[in-house]
């Protein structure tokens, strides 16, 4: 298999498009991908989404986005893993020009989540989760995440403050992000008085679903300085599922799909843990977040609360998490968020993170989930 | 739009029912949290009061400021949302309690929160045209809210009524000019033959009530060349306690300039009657010489734009209550009477 680069990425602000629609966004964040590595075609689409079907009634995305992009005749292909379905999407197009059939592949993940009241948005939320057995019961996405709040700060012996400290780093992070939509700054103490959204889960600790579309452009690695001078390598991607059912999981508080993922791609990356500059972690709540980085392989078990509380987690602590905001402040765009993540790595391996540039970007990493934790896409990309 | 001969309002009165339910009440009723909205208090029309003798109270009161003969007056339009009949006037009913002679010309409008404001446009058309000396515009309503959604820590009862007549000294406002903006934007309906509105949830906020509003507030200040520094006073609708403090500041208002009219966190929205009862607190307290802004909003969407200049005070011995008196006066109910009292018992 060929090594695989990176050589264009954009994205729309996250927030409420009331005037644009779905196809709007998607060719919006495409458009940019391709103009930044001027290129006007490509031989292969992937469009990631989680929610078009439910939200906008609206499927076959894969001929959709090709025809907003007037690339008839473009094998395009729709994918979807819940949030992951971006990062899947990546996945597939990354495998695309490994195999040597691509030599020009796009991936566009989007979703409009803005179109739907809260409470037909909530059940088309639980779409990525087990129907018999768990959203039977009419449970929500929050009210798992805060299943698992109680038991972490129960097992682990952690404070509810602790864990509220990885929203905090999010938003802190977001706030100098033009493309978040959350940029208010928020304390601890902000956080733990905030409106309980599921006993004890507060409202600033759960992130908020969005619209928006991101987009990232692949081709052959040594193919790559023809349309750029900053390719970024595709060190290693990795996609696995875990339990599906909640109930059936061996411990409640580590993500199956995450740990399976992050063994495979660390090992194909031939990357340790350690050696990981930076990570965009899927905190779609503070403690899922936190399980995460446990998972990956980052913090130890009932730990990564700690590093959140002690600041490691900063742009300028030791392991710099959600440098433009994360799931939580840069907001959640369903599908799409997983590849806002790769997007986010991407500036950073390039220098072009802004006002969050961090000094050491080498080596990032980028882990999504779908289903609250039942599937996993861990990317390593590395500056080349 | 400006009037080819200049209208004033002449007269004005307004009506709140005295019940009132602490919204601490509904949220403890279903177990929520009813502080997002910031509203403390609803009005709570008893149960032999609807959107009728609320405007035939309010319209008491227009005549009572002024020194029109009601003689004189050639036009009642009622605009509400909550009228006691699908099909039949209210109108028609208002003119007999306040004894207007027959050959006048009368409808009811409607456009969600915005029917008051629309009304008080009929009435500048006609006066301005001479087609009727005085007109009466009314802004009125009982709003409904389905049990446990949010509308029901706002939805409230009240209206304000406006004699619209000639520029003339003794008239209490000028109106400058009046604009308005609107779209097919579906935030908040009621079809026929529903007890209770439906709503879009965020949809209301930012391509609903903000974008209206801010449209017609900035197409009414470009057509008369004023800025919001121009203003003593500025009054935007007041869907819930949050919303008319941002909109105003977003458009360069300050809170000195928006706080006399605001009523929403103690008597809630009364929709139609909404903006025209804002506009009957900030003309209670204004001087010759002060200019007001007045924006209405109505779901579905729109907005109307005011600009008026104050001339004089209502005329010494006007024995129409303050708005600020009518705020006060108050007797609580619990949720069981205001269940009684708006109907929500069904049997």
């Amino acid at each position: 298999m060929g090594r695989v680069a990176v050589i264009g990425a954009g994205c729309t602000p996250v927030g409420e498009f009331y005037e644009k629609s779905l196809r709007d966004l998607a060719v919006e964040a495409a458009l940019k991908a391709m103009d930044s590595a001027g290129v006007s075609k490509v031989d292969f689409l992937y469009v990631g989404s989680a929610f078009s079907q439910l939200v906008q009634g609206q499927g076959n995305l894969g001929a959709l986005v090709a025809d907003g992009l007037a690339l008839q005749g473009v094998e395009a292909v729709a994918v979807e893993a819940s949030d992951a379905s971006g990062a899947l999407a990546f996945h597939e197009a990354c495998r695309a020009v490994a195999s040597g059939e691509a030599n020009l592949a796009l991936t566009v993940a989007v979703d409009k989540l803005s179109d739907v009241t809260g409470s037909e948005l909530s059940k088309a939320l639980m779409a990525g989760v087990e129907q018999d057995y768990i959203a039977f019961t009419g449970v929500t996405l929050r009210g798992l995440a805060a299943i698992l709040h109680r038991l972490y700060l129960e097992k682990y012996g952690v404070t509810h403050g602790e864990v509220a400290s990885l929203p905090v780093v999010s938003h802190t992070h977001a706030s100098t992000n033009p493309y978040a939509q959350y940029r208010n700054k928020v304390t601890v103490e902000q956080v733990l008085n905030s409106p309980v959204v599921a006993e004890p889960l507060r409202l600033l600790e759960v992130s908020s679903p969005a619209d928006g579309a991101a987009a990232l452009l692949l081709c052959p690695l040594e193919e790559a300085k023809k349309y750029t001078d900053k390719p970024v390598e595709v060190a290693a991607v990795a996609s696995a599922s875990g339990n599906f059912v909640l109930t059936e999981a061996e411990d409640l508080l580590s993500f199956k799909a995450v740990q399976l993922a992050a063994g495979k791609a660390y090992r194909k990356a031939g990357v340790a843990p350690e050696k990981i500059d930076f990570v965009e972690i899927h905190d779609s709540a503070d403690v899922v977040g936190l399980i995460s980085l446990e998972d990956l392989g980052l913090a130890g078990r009932g730990e990564a609360a700690k590093l959140a509380a002690r600041g490691d987690l900063y742009l300028q602590g030791r392991l710099p998490t959600n440098t433009m905001g994360g799931v939580k402040a840069r907001g959640n765009p369903g599908g799409a968020t997983s590849l806002y993540q790769l997007v986010e790595v991407f500036w950073q391996l390039r220098g072009e993170a802004g006002r969050n540039q961090l000094p050491k970007a080498e080596v990032g990493l980028a882990q999504s989930l779908g289903g609250l934790y039942s599937f996993a896409t861990v990317t390593i990309l590395r500056r080349v | 739009m400006k009037a080819r001969s200049k209208v004033a309002i002449v007269g004005y009165g307004a009506y709140i029912p005295a019940f009132r339910l602490k919204v601490e009440e509904v949220a403890r009723l279903w177990g929520k949290d009813g502080n997002g909205l910031a509203t403390s208090e609803i009005a709570v029309a008893c149960h032999d009061e609807d959107a009728v003798t609320i405007a035939t109270e309010a319209a008491r009161y227009a005549l009572a400021s002024s020194k029109v003969d009601p003689s004189e007056i050639g036009a009642v339009y009622v605009g509400s949302e909550s009228k006691p009949y699908a099909v039949k006037p209210c109108g028609t009913i208002v003119a007999a309690a306040l004894g207007l002679p027959p050959n006048i010309v009368t409808a009811d409008v409607e456009f969600a929160c915005k029917a008051g404001t629309e009304a008080l446009q009929v009435c500048m058309g006609l006066v301005s045209s001479g087609m009727v000396k005085y007109g009466l515009a009314i802004g009125v309503d009982t709003a409904q809210s389905l049990p446990s959604d949010d509308l029901e820590y706002t939805a409230s009862c009240g209206g304000a009524a406006y004699l619209v007549g000639p520029a003339s000294q003794d008239a209490i406002a000028i109106v400058e000019a009046s604009t308005s903006y609107v779209t097919d934007t579906p935030d908040f309906w009621r079809r026929a033959e529903q007890c209770y509105p439906r709503h879009a949830e965020r949809f209301t906020g930012k391509p609903s009530y903000f974008k209206h509003i801010v449209s017609a507030a900035k197409a009414l200040m470009k057509e008369l060349g004023t800025k919001p520094e121009d203003y003593t006073y500025a009054v935007f609708h007041q869907p819930n306690a949050k919303f008319p403090i941002k909109v105003g500041l977003m458009l360069g208002f300050s809170e000195k300039q928006l706080k006399p009219g605001y009523l929403a966190p103690f008597i809630g929205n009364t929709y139609a009657g909404n903006s025209l009862l804002s506009l009957a607190a900030v003309l209670d307290v204004a001087k010759p010489g002060d200019r007001i802004l007045v924006v209405s909003y109505g779901s579905g969407a729109g907005s109307d734009a005011f600009s008026l200049l104050v001339q004089n005070t209502p005329s010494h011995g006007n024995p129409a209550p303050l708005v600020s008196q009518l705020v006060e006066r108050k007797k609580y109910v619990d949720y069981a009477l205001y269940a009684k009292f708006r109907g929500k018992i069904k049997f």
